[in-house]
């Protein structure tokens, strides 16, 4: 289980958290909306390691996040970044196979070679690519080369940064089909942030709502649209008016 | 009062600003030292950056060196015919190449070439979240990006000096003999026996000081660079003026300790 309680951040007088609470239960998939710059990003990252809270406390299964041994700690994570944040002088599978070609989970060359091009297969990309650059890719392979390479090493929780943004709406569904399949597949526990409503309904087991720097609201998605909470109720349906200001 | 004053004020707040990137760029090279002690050390990124940093600076070192050499020929035999010195020209291209032109001439190319070339790739990797990518991925950016690069700046700048020296006098030596009127045989034997080892040693450690400079100063301003397209060029620029400067801020310095030996 990760917890996060009462977690704050600031960047000089932005004050980006002020105090967010959340339980991801084991192997439940938790997707965490909000408007633009409401510090989704930046609770992600506090929980790697990314960024460091100015206060509060993270766990995960019962670990303080800021004293674990940071290689077994994060060992356990994958992470599929919202630009790919694919190594440009690699190849393909060498991005895949990062992890599985140094440090504690090294492989021989062509085991972790193998592993790549199948965890590639699993999500739909053809062999052919792997010995590609990443700038040879379109953005949806990008971004299935992003998730590949976060499943690689079978990591027990994986991130997700807004996993669809800047894709089609088809190779969206295509994305949020692999993760919702590789999430239960894999019996992984799933932090997600995003502010696709689709991608919401397809993937989350759970949701929370970030606004100003809190949670504001949580509870399971199918819950979601009868909440009644005015500004989970405004941002889900996309209104101009509500409490939530539109200029921010 | 406050108009005789704010510019001093200014002056104040530069200096301290000055003091805290000295200070923070500190940290970092004794981060930089103590990391390389660690491991995993990864060799196959050292060999990238001896590849980028030595071997494919060659073409630009030779060049510098070899038309800075013929111009200080040049520039030696004027000025040593105002007091009837043009014989000396050997010597002075030898020493001046070998002790103070070829290592900061080679210094500061290899700031153009190496030092922004490391600072934008740095910069562009976290920029596009690649250096959040590999601690995610339980690699260290110190010890899989700067640990190469400086290791790479600290053994090929001193081999790319000593190719320089070699290129200038050189240079020197074709001008010399080819528009001069200086006698081939004469020119070699009286630059090889003016030179000695410790002017040779001079310039392969301020080669070695200068390529840990030139490294450092990329990986750092890559390392620290702001959003976006304009914090990679801000950092791109700053990583090459701050090692130039801390180039010939070191070479005064070292000089004047080969001086005083």
């Amino acid at each position: 289980m990760i917890t996060l309680s009462q977690v704050k951040k600031s960047f000089g007088n932005n004050h980006v958290l002020q105090g967010v609470d959340l339980e991801i239960a084991r192997g439940k998939s938790m997707v965490i909306i909000g408007g633009s710059g409401t510090g989704k990003s930046v609770a992600l990252k506090s929980v790697l390691g990314l960024v460091t809270p100015d206060g509060g406390t993270i766990t995960v299964d019962g670990q303080d996040a800021a004293t674990a041994e940071r290689d077994a700690f994060l060992a356990r994570f994958g992470m599929l970044f919202q630009g790919g944040a694919l190594f440009d002088s690699l190849p393909v599978w060498q991005n895949v196979a990062f992890r599985l070609m140094r440090g504690a989970l090294k492989r021989p060359k062509e085991e972790a070679r193998e592993i790549a091009i199948e965890k590639l297969r699993r999500v739909g990309l053809k062999p052919d690519v792997a010995d590609r650059l990443p700038a040879e890719l379109s953005g949806g392979m990008q971004k299935r080369v992003g998730l590949a390479r976060a499943i690689a090493a079978e990591p027990e929780i994986i991130f997700f940064d807004e996993p669809t943004t800047g894709l089609d709406p088809i190779m969206s569904g295509v994305i949020n089909d692999l993760i919702r399949e590789i999430v239960v597949e894999m019996g992984a526990t799933a932090m997600t942030i995003t502010h696709d409503m689709t991608s919401v309904r397809a993937i989350a087991d759970n949701v929370a709502m970030l606004h100003d720097g809190v949670i504001q609201w949580t509870g399971p998605v199918a819950d979601m649209d009868s909440a009644g909470d005015p500004y989970l109720d405004q941002f889900i349906h996309g209104r101009a008016d509500g409490p939530i200001e539109a200029v921010r | 009062m406050s108009f005789f004053l704010s510019p001093l004020a200014a002056l104040g707040a530069a200096f301290l600003n000055m003091l805290a990137a000295l200070g923070r760029i500190s940290i970092y090279a004794f981060s930089t030292l103590r990391h390389v002690f660690k491991r995993p050390f990864y060799l196959r990124e050292l060999g990238i950056a001896i590849l980028n940093v030595g071997w494919l600076s060659l073409p630009v070192v030779g060049l510098t060196a070899v038309f800075t050499g013929g111009a200080l020929a040049l520039q030696i035999y004027a000025g040593g015919a105002r007091f009837n010195a043009e014989a000396v020209v050997p010597q002075i291209v030898a020493i001046g190449m070998v002790r103070e032109l070829g290592p900061v001439l080679v210094g500061l190319m290899i700031a153009a070439r190496v030092t922004s070339s490391i600072a934008a790739e740095i910069a562009t990797m976290k920029v596009t979240e690649q250096i959040d990518a590999l601690v995610t991925l339980s690699t260290h950016p110190m010890q899989y990006l700067t640990v190469p690069r400086v290791l790479a700046g600290l053994i090929c700048v001193p081999v790319l000096v000593g190719i320089g020296d070699v290129i200038g006098i050189l240079g020197g030596y074709l001008v010399a003999t080819g528009t001069l009127g200086f006698n081939s045989s004469t020119y070699l034997i009286n630059t090889f026996d003016f030179l000695e080892p410790r002017d040779v040693f001079s310039s392969l450690a301020k080669g070695a000081v200068f390529g840990t400079i030139a490294t450092l100063m990329g990986c750092y301003y890559g390392m620290n660079s702001g959003r976006g397209a304009q914090g990679v060029g801000a950092a791109t620029k700053g990583s090459v003026e701050a090692a130039a400067i801390l180039i010939l801020a070191a070479n005064f310095v070292l000089t004047g300790v080969f001086f005083s030996l």
